[in-house]
């Protein structure tokens, strides 16, 4: 188990649960729901947001939203 | 024979290409109006959908379930559950993006639920195909329950079959998801309540979006909620999961994706360069060069085409009104103030351009993504830059752009600096002092010094928003946690008819509402400077009725007895540290209203004709100290000027767009009082230091 903020670029995972209720609704709604495949696309230029993409969606998070969501990797 | 009348509401996730089918549909038959109440903008249009039916359109805000978190989103919610609600349609159309529908079904199910007559009208197949999805388009409607028409809003195909679906609409076949199969007891409870057997509506209602307007429901649903601990935020998601997973089951059987095909490649490699650390950046300030270059260069001349057809226009209107207090009133109060505002057609029209292209490609949103740790520095967020940015060329604009800023304390931060950035009518302020105090030819190194001196101003307003706002970051409380997650979309070439609609109702959003203000304040500016105390005038005419050049000299010996010329005179002791004399206070009034109206007023009090700024220069520059008789303008005044306009709230309109935009007096004046003390400041000091 990972948080989505220590993937590295490239890197694709499961998405396990979302701790936080106030971020979780909001991705919920974009799909973005347990058992998807993310994968972690770029960093922006501060390392900060990052951009993913689920299920063909690129989704910007701040890396403090991305904590809070907990992904299995395929090494898991 | 009159025509049967329909409500048809156009719904569906951002992005989806709601807005140009809603183009498509109304073409130009289409206004924008506010929700009562609140800021939101609503969108409605007609159209004739058969010889005997005309719809009227309503593009609703963009939205991911009928889960309101916003208030655009609230507004969607209230129109399509709310029964009551004015706005509540015959016949909902969802729009949703092919490449991305799965996203798409979650809001479309649940209106489904809702058991509302709903079609779904599949936009972009073409993308789609291209990236290798297919979508069996007969068996997602019999899943569905629903008829789903192919529509291609760009190319404007589809739509006929779209307006036949509508006509022959009913309500769904299917349930997506059996809510009282996940909250069983509840549900049938809630249902008694509301004496209603909508399950899904029930739900809704449990989780407190309410959907209908009875108190008395609301009271009792609120102590069940309480007695079953039902929680509403955990039941929300719990469902959303489930009917994804349905969702999936469904799509599962509808689509073919051609794995080896799918990919985002396109839009990879270009986000490999515009998000580049080094070359995304430079990409940026070529594009906001380019905006720059627009709105101060291109607009130049359709400006000048719009400054002498007005006046013109009102020349005419003097000469052929029959002279007397009303034709003065129609041509220097209101015609005057109308001239002041249709000016900033072309850049307003410059800048929604730029904001729509770059909205509508898909940039923007990368925009905020190279921008949101900077600027959240400052405690901004990377959707500020859109309003920051338009705030170079006019205030009222960009505060409204700015209620795509989720976080509210960002937001009200993004508002109370806009104005801080030079607007295009401080523009005319800077030209005149500059070109007064520095020589054309000046030059320091290769660049012009006129023009360095400029985009100082430039920067020293944006310097001092970005510090306002860190400042503020300090002191607003908030109790919602600032969050950013945003979809940036794929780039695709923009809709050229979708900017197009998007400049025409800007412009008209602003010469309506910033209209209003302006030529009310024009009308008492007027009346302060065309009366004073009875016999004044009649004593000034006799007096100079001789005089050499007596037509230029008698306007301003008027203009100085004047009521404005009065107040100038009681405001003199108050400004006279910043180097200013009861002229400039005049000046300072009249051009409360709007900046731009300063160069106007400063030609009539210092009596020169046609407000041609050569002749303003020259004529300001020979002016006198009135105590000591040097020149006046001295570079310390100057400079204090210039100073004073860059950071004084000297525009009505955008305290009235403040005042509607953060709903109350409080950030408004609390924004002019800010600013004028800054600008009173910063003149204080600047003054004192060069004189």
């Amino acid at each position: 188990m990972k948080r989505l903020s220590e993937l590295q670029v490239g890197e694709k995972a499961f998405v396990e649960s979302i701790q936080d209720e106030f971020v979780e609704q909001q991705l919920l709604e974009m799909g973005v729901t347990p058992g998807q495949l993310i994968e972690l696309e770029r960093k922006s230029p501060f390392s900060d947001p990052i951009a993913v993409v689920v299920s063909n969606l690129l989704i910007s998070i701040r890396l403090s939203d991305a904590d809070n969501i907990i992904v299995k990797t395929q090494n898991d | 024979m009159t025509k049967k009348n329909i409500k048809v509401a156009l719904a569906g996730n951002p992005n989806s290409g709601k807005s140009t089918l809603f183009n498509a549909l109304t073409g130009l038959n289409q206004s924008v109006g506010n929700y009562p109440g609140i800021t939101v903008d609503k969108k409605l249009g007609n159209c004739t959908l058969d010889r005997s039916t005309k719809a009227q359109i309503i593009d609703l805000p963009g939205a991911y379930s009928l889960y309101s978190k916003s208030l655009d989103e609230k507004v969607t919610q209230q129109i399509l559950c709310n029964k009551e609600n004015k706005d509540y349609p015959d016949v909902i159309v969802i729009v949703a993006d092919s490449s991305n529908l799965r996203k798409s079904l979650l809001f479309l199910s649940q209106i489904i639920d809702l058991k509302r007559e709903v079609i779904l009208a599949l936009n972009m197949l073409d993308v789609s195909r291209n990236m290798g999805i297919v979508i069996d388009i007969l068996q997602l409607a019999d899943q569905l329950g629903i008829n789903v028409v192919e529509i291609n809003a760009r190319k404007r195909t589809g739509i006929k079959e779209l307006k036949d679906a509508i006509l022959s609409v009913s309500f769904p076949k299917k349930e997506i998801l059996d809510i009282k199969e996940i909250f069983p007891d509840i549900i049938d409870r809630a249902n008694i309540i509301r004496e209603n057997n909508n399950n899904y509506a029930s739900f809704l209602s449990l989780c407190r979006h309410y959907i209908d307007n009875n108190s008395a429901s609301k009271i009792k649903l609120e102590v069940l909620i309480k007695d079953e601990q039902f929680i509403p935020s955990r039941s929300q998601a719990k469902e959303t999961v489930r009917r994804y997973k349905r969702i999936d089951k469904i799509l599962h059987q509808c689509i073919g994706e051609n794995k080896a095909l799918i990919k985002r490649n396109f839009t990879k490699k270009i986000d490999d360069l515009l998000l580049h650390p080094i070359l995304g950046y430079t990409c940026f300030l070529l594009v906001l060069f380019l905006i720059f270059q627009a709105i101060f260069s291109w607009s130049q001349l359709p400006m000048e085409w719009i400054d002498s057809g007005f006046s013109s226009f009102s020349s005419w209107v003097a000469n052929t009104m029959n002279p007397g207090v009303l034709n003065d009133l129609v041509v220097n109060g209101i015609l005057a103030g109308l001239g002041g505002i249709i000016i900033f057609i072309p850049q307003i029209a410059f800048l929604f351009a730029f904001i729509a292209f770059l909205e509508d490609t898909g940039y923007m949103a990368r925009v905020s993504f190279i921008m949101d740790k900077i600027l959240r520095g400052v405690g901004l967020n990377g959707r500020s830059i859109i309003p920051l940015l338009s705030g170079a060329a006019c205030a009222v604009p960009a505060i409204m752009s700015a209620r795509t800023i989720s976080s509210s304390k960002e937001r009200l931060i993004t508002i109370f600096v806009v104005p801080l950035m030079s607007c295009s009518a401080r523009l005319p302020v800077y030209t005149l002092i500059i070109s007064m105090m520095i020589p054309e030819t000046a030059s320091w190194g290769p660049f012009n010094t006129q023009g360095l001196v400029m985009m100082g101003f430039y920067l020293l307003g944006f310097i001092a928003a970005l510090t306002t706002a860190f400042v503020m970051k300090f002191i607003v409380k908030s109790r919602e946690r600032g969050f950013y997650v945003m979809e940036m979309p794929s780039y695709k070439i923009p809709d050229y008819k979708t900017v197009l609609y998007t400049i025409i109702e800007k412009v008209k959003v602003f010469l309506f509402d910033a209209g209003k203000v302006i030529i009310a304040i024009s009308i008492i500016l007027w009346f302060l400077s065309s009366y004073a105390p009875s016999g004044k005038f009649e004593q000034i005419e006799q007096d100079y009725a001789t005089v050499e050049n007596s037509e230029i000299i008698i306007p301003s010996k008027k203009l100085e007895v004047s009521y404005a010329g009065i107040i100038g005179k009681t405001i003199e002791p108050v400004i006279k540290p910043l180097g200013f004399d009861w002229r400039i206070g005049i000046s300072l009034i009249t051009s409360f209203a709007a900046r731009e109206v300063f160069v106007g007023t400063m030609s009539t009090i210092y009596s020169v004709g046609g407000t041609d700024n050569y002749y303003i220069k020259n004529k300001l520059k020979s002016a006198k100290n009135l105590d000591t008789g040097k020149p006046f303008f001295t570079t310390a005044v100057g400079v204090s000027l210039m100073l004073f306009y860059a950071f004084a709230m000297q525009c009505m309109t955008t305290i009235a767009v403040v005042f509607r935009e953060t709903k109350g007096w409080k950030w408004p004046l609390i924004q002019l009082f800010y600013m004028t003390g800054l600008a009173y400041i910063s003149s204080f000091i600047a003054y004192n230091l060069l004189s």
